[in-house]
């Protein structure tokens, strides 16, 4: 049974992660600088670096490696023990910390509703948001194909 | 021998000066921001990103600004600044399957689950120069659509269902995955390593080379079986966690060629595959990459090796633009000796063969 609530925080921690990585630091700090945070500290001081980013020959066959990305990383450590990681493509030290902390009161009984309700969820929203109007935007380009009938037949 | 010559200090020092004035242009017209290049020039941009191994949006812009829109001097920038980076890792393999679609067509089949989705696209423009563009433009606001929630499959997972198409290579999933950035390259090279150095390889180098195989040297029949363009979410294991972390999303285009069959005895004929993958919108890229991967695998399909696209070590050493741009560019500094010695030495020749021909004295131009 551990096991599996285990995986379902995970799980949770991970679907935030991947809210706040494809967020504006700026709307990230916009919500939390709304909301009474949990005191932590630094664990490990933010610094940039790079990942290589891998494919797979044919789309689902033997990895490669394409290219790298830059990634800049964080973690915070909360009073009452838990430790948060920040991790986001580009070179943006403050919102790697950010995702960082959100990742700690994820995992804090205190925080993970509040940072949920008031940081995830609404960031959630508006990225749904986006990719909907991506989306819709694309849809307009599909071909609708239509047979002309040429000559008497 | 190597004699130093010192001197020219002040010369560089001014030169460099007088780059940045021309870089700036005239100040009466405003200055670029970043943000107008990866805005308006997204896809120089791309280039740079894809050819310079480095997915940032924001250094590409910068480099293509401190080049003045050169784009190989730009892609060499962002070469040299990924040396100053620390490497964390390698992400898990991107899944093109999951991609948030912006463009997705098949040459192969006009209905594919999914449909035809041409996107943001150039073809059937007719390539009019626009007046209107020079000055104060304001496009449209896009038309939207319903959106479709059918799966968007690859055509070549449609064709291997029924085993028209050879699956792709498979590997155990801990295989060591080659990186020319780390290891020296020797030959012959497996398809991990020819698919990097293509993947970052000059744009122009595999226009060529793709083209010349449609032109006869190294034919493979190639049909553009898809290409899609979209963003793709990224992840990377770290050891911190203790599990795989988002880190968002890149933008990628992939492109998989379906190919003249093969078969044998023993096995049924089925289509083979050239593939394209790189960073942003790189539609041509992706195009000549997957010609060029499929020519490069005539060893392993058996085929006579005779055009420059099939050669890997012709084509692996020379698709990379910051090589062969240092090599090349190299011809401008200081040879000085070198040619003095060129240069007595040809005089002696000169006079042996006047020497030899004395009956009929030739006459020195420029002694």
């Amino acid at each position: 049974m551990m096991k599996t609530e285990q995986d379902s925080r995970r799980a949770q921690r991970r679907a935030a992660m991947a809210v706040l990585a494809q967020s504006e630091a700026a709307d990230i700090s916009a919500r939390l600088s709304a909301m009474a945070l949990p005191d932590h500290k630094t664990l490990r001081e933010p610094e940039n670096g790079l990942v290589m980013v891998r494919g797979r020959v044919g789309g689902d066959g033997i990895s490669f490696n394409l290219g790298e990305a830059t990634v800049s990383r964080s973690a915070v450590l909360l009073s009452t023990g838990q430790v948060g990681f920040g991790y986001t493509l580009g070179r943006d030290h403050e919102k790697a910390q950010m995702i960082a902390l959100c990742d700690a009161m994820a995992q804090s009984d205190a925080f993970a509703d509040a940072v949920e309700q008031e940081v995830i969820a609404p960031l959630r929203t508006a990225m749904i948001a986006r990719r909907s109007q991506m989306a819709a935007e694309t849809a307009a380009t599909r071909v609708d194909f239509y047979t002309m009938v040429r000559g008497e037949g | 021998m190597y004699v130093a010559v010192k001197g020219g200090e002040r010369a560089i020092e001014n030169a460099h000066r007088l780059l940045a004035h021309e870089r700036r242009g005239d100040r009466e017209v405003p200055e670029l921001t970043l943000a107008q290049i990866y805005e308006q020039l997204a896809l120089g941009v791309d280039r740079v990103m894809a050819e310079g191994s480095l997915y940032d949006r924001e250094l590409a812009a910068l480099a293509i600004k401190q080049a003045r829109g050169d784009l190989i001097e730009a892609i060499f920038l962002v070469r040299a600044f990924r040396a100053t980076l620390p490497r964390f890792g390698a992400t898990e393999p991107v899944d093109t399957g999951r991609m948030q679609i912006r463009r997705r067509i098949s040459s192969t089949f006009k209905d594919i689950p999914g449909g035809q989705i041409l996107g943001p696209t150039f073809d059937y423009t007719h390539r009019l120069l626009d007046p209107q563009l020079a000055e104060g433009f304001v496009p449209e606001v896009p038309a939207t659509g319903e959106v479709s929630e059918a799966e968007m499959p690859r055509v070549t997972d449609i064709l291997g269902r029924d085993g028209l198409i050879e699956p792709s290579p498979q590997a155990e999933p801990d295989a060591p995955v080659g990186d020319l950035t780390r290891e020296p390259l020797s030959f012959p090279a497996d398809r991990d390593l020819r698919l990097q150095n293509l993947a970052r390889a000059d744009e122009g180098f595999l226009l060529a080379l793709g083209y010349s195989t449609q032109r006869g040297y190294g034919r493979n029949h190639p049909f553009a079986g898809e290409i899609r363009f979209g963003e793709v979410e990224v992840e990377f294991f770290a050891e911190d966690a203790g599990f795989a972390v988002p880190l968002g999303a890149i933008a990628l285009t992939e492109c998989q060629m379906v190919n003249q069959f093969k078969g044998s005895a023993t096995e049924a004929p089925c289509f083979t595959r050239g593939y394209g993958l790189a960073f942003g919108q790189s539609e041509r890229k992706t195009m000549s990459m997957a010609l060029v991967d499929r020519s490069l695998r005539a060893r392993e399909l058996g085929e006579e090796v005779r055009a420059p696209a099939q050669d890997e070590e012709f084509v692996m050493s020379h698709s990379d633009n910051v090589q062969a741009t240092g090599f090349v560019e190299h011809l401008k500094l200081p040879h000085y000796v070198d040619f003095q010695s060129e240069l007595g030495l040809l005089r002696r020749l000169r006079q042996e063969f006047a020497e030899a021909n004395a009956s009929e004295p030739l006459q020195e131009a420029a002694e």
